[in-house]
């Protein structure tokens, strides 16, 4: 004996041949991310690739599309060189000084905080994140030129010699805060921040309390659970928080543009090769630098077995 | 580890609050040295902290705790001779079972030759020699359990903590390891000290075991003493199953207005208007509810003087007894079997 069912409308006959086909369905999610991905992202990639084997004509100024290693050639010249060492050592020590602040306390919002400060602490950290790139960073120009607040302040305390001898340092140092790398250096810090803090509360979120407690049970002090539990557990998150901050450095124009001394970035290299300079070429060979050092610093960290707890 | 007193842990007047909350409330008692004590109680009944205390998770706010002879106020837990098997197993995730079991003795600096020997020592005595080079999510939850066990008696700890430890594991493998743990503890010969809300458990395995609730020991006793002479209400609610008589109840069924306990299976239910025994308790009522549970059959039975009595008969012979919801019952026990309950009624 068979009922017949009723006979279905449109979309609920839809609905069923979705469901019994799982495969089609997933085609059909799929398909628009990875259109996006393919043409757009990768496309405008692949662009960029090709453009730097590319090479400008000296006389005409013209773009020659024809395959060369020439424009290659001309990324090691001295100038060249010092622009990528002086990112990469910036993007370096803002990335562990970020790691070293975010760490306590992320640590301190997971296992202290009570669920109030914890989601103080959230808004906190995201909170800079609402308000406008450009104003935050302009903000701490004013902040850090010699007529800022730090002047002021270190005035106030009787430390105006400690901050002329930080700024009297060779090559950090410079005439004010505004216009030295460790200007440069703490807008850094000050905005990549909660890209550092957000994956390692992650981290340790799933790092349960027990684990401290077992290795405590053990025998363990607490400098030895913190070597080898919890930092090994919550490594993935550092690194993931590296990645943002180390990335994100590494390409940024704006904030050496405002605060620092005028020593160009990479990212400030690009922006004046393919615009004022016209040197598209080169732009696109200054741009691989970026992806390949990216490329080296996650191969180094899939050795230290950063994504084995993944 | 033995000491002269024989007592492995003492608690005097021990107290712990969590704000307003009294956890652990002037709690006092012994555990002798070798035995396997059980600390039974609901949830919040304040067993797992006196668990912590012992481990030095937590701190006293009152009292104090001796373990093997030494007060130890203010040592951490990583002083103490003490090792916990925790509720969740606590594993590490990123090491291999055999470096999980070697944890505490890689933390006291033991050569890894030793270390190895000692490991391989206590996965054989817990059956799992072979899955040494395993990550504990490859284990199943009894295999991880075992671990646990491992990495705790590998310290060969003066006490050994077990904060329900089987509480994860389904109904036959409990009842295995239940007979496991028993024997392993004989096998050690450490004090085991274990935690746990089902009574049938600390029943089975525990030398004595404490019944708590609200934060204080409501009775503590070898098994069959907790059983067959529950000191309160409470006590007799929670370990088995238990007709618990108070004030105007009492006084009808005994003549006292004394509150008592008496256990289902010790009653005798007969056909109405049956002879009955001198120096037995009798009472009429009817059968409200019957409730089949394979070995025993357990009955409800309204009084005719008022409130309501549970039996339990054993399903001997062909088990189909006639007796329905709706059969008027003589209900008869002993006098003797009658368990006065002290305090609060």
């Amino acid at each position: 004996m068979t009922a017949a069912y009723a006979q279905p409308s449109l979309t609920s006959r839809i609905s069923s041949a979705l469901y019994l086909h799982p495969r089609l369905l997933l085609t059909l999610l799929l398909a628009p991310p990875l259109l996006w991905l393919g043409v757009i992202y990768l496309g405008s990639l692949f662009a960029l690739l090709l453009q730097s084997f590319f090479y400008i004509d000296d006389f005409s100024g013209n773009i020659i599309r024809e395959f060369s290693l020439a424009t290659y050639a001309q990324l090691f010249t001295r100038a060249n060189a010092d622009v990528f060492l002086r990112t990469t050592l910036m993007a370096a020590t803002v990335t562990v000084a970020a790691a070293l602040i975010a760490f306590p306390m992320a640590y301190y919002m997971v296992r202290y905080a009570s669920m109030k400060v914890k989601a103080a602490l959230y808004l906190a950290v995201m909170l800079p994140l609402w308000s406008s790139y450009l104003v935050r960073v302009y903000a701490w120009k004013l902040i850090l030129a010699k007529e800022g607040v730090v002047t002021w302040f270190a005035a106030q305390m009787h430390l105006t010699w400690l901050l002329d001898a930080l700024l009297a340092t060779p090559v950090v140092g410079g005439p004010s805060l505004s216009i030295s790398y460790i200007g440069s250096f703490l807008v850094f810090l000050y905005i990549w921040l909660p890209f550092m803090v957000l994956p390692i509360v992650a981290a340790l979120e799933r790092v349960p309390a027990s684990l401290t407690e077992a290795s405590a049970d053990l025998g363990a002090t607490p400098t030895q659970t913190f070597g080898k539990v919890i930092l090994p557990l919550a490594f993935p998150g550092v690194v993931a928080g590296s990645i943002f901050t180390f990335s994100l450095t590494l390409g940024d124009y704006i904030i050496p543009g405002i605060i620092g001394n005028s020593r160009p970035f990479i990212g400030q290299a690009v922006y004046q090769l393919q615009g004022t300079a016209g040197n598209i070429p080169l732009a696109a060979a200054f741009t691989i630098v970026p992806i390949v050092i990216m490329a080296i610093y996650l191969m180094a960290a899939r050795r230290l077995g950063a994504f084995d707890a993944l | 580890m033995t000491n002269p007193s024989g007592i492995a842990v003492r608690f005097a007047g021990v107290s712990r609050h969590f704000g307003d909350v009294r956890a652990v409330d002037g709690v006092s008692f012994e555990i002798h040295d070798g035995e396997f004590f059980s600390m039974l109680g609901p949830s919040g009944s304040g067993k797992t902290t006196c668990l912590r205390l012992i481990a030095g998770f937590e701190q006293p706010d009152a009292g104090n705790i001796v373990i093997h002879g030494v007060n130890v106020e203010g040592v951490p837990p990583y002083q103490r001779d003490v090792n916990t098997v925790f509720q969740d197993y606590a594993l590490f995730p990123h090491m291999t079972v055999s470096e999980n079991v070697e944890y505490g003795l890689m933390i006291r600096k033991v050569a890894a030759a030793e270390r190895h020997r000692r490991s391989q020592e206590m996965l054989g005595l817990v059956k799992l020699e072979v899955m040494g080079a395993r990550k504990p999510n490859q284990l199943s939850g009894g295999q991880r359990q075992r671990v646990a066990l491992a990495r705790a008696l590998i310290n060969r700890p003066s006490v050994l903590l077990l904060d329900e430890p089987l509480g994860a594991l389904d109904l036959k493998l409990r009842e295995q390891m239940q007979e496991e743990l028993k024997a392993l503890q004989r096998q050690v010969g450490i004090t085991f000290i274990y935690v746990t809300h089902d009574q049938g458990e600390a029943l089975a395995m525990s030398d004595r075991l404490a019944v708590f609730s609200h934060g204080r020991i409501e009775q503590i006793g070898a098994p069959s003493e907790i059983y067959e002479h529950p000191a309160t209400a409470f006590v007799a609610g929670f370990v088995g199953v238990s007709n618990v008589c108070i004030g105007e109840l009492a006084r009808r069924l005994t003549g006292s207005a004394q509150a008592f306990a008496i256990r289902p299976e010790k009653i005798s239910m007969t056909p109405a208007s049956g002879q009955v025994p001198e120096g037995w308790f009798s009472t009429t009522g009817r059968i409200r509810a019957v409730t089949y549970h394979g070995a025993t059959t357990r009955y409800a039975v309204a009084l005719d003087v008022g409130g309501e009595l549970v039996v339990m008969q054993q399903n001997a012979g062909d088990g189909g007894r006639a007796v329905r919801a709706g059969d008027t019952v003589q209900l008869a026990w002993p006098r003797h079997l009658n368990q006065p309950l002290a305090g609060d009624s």
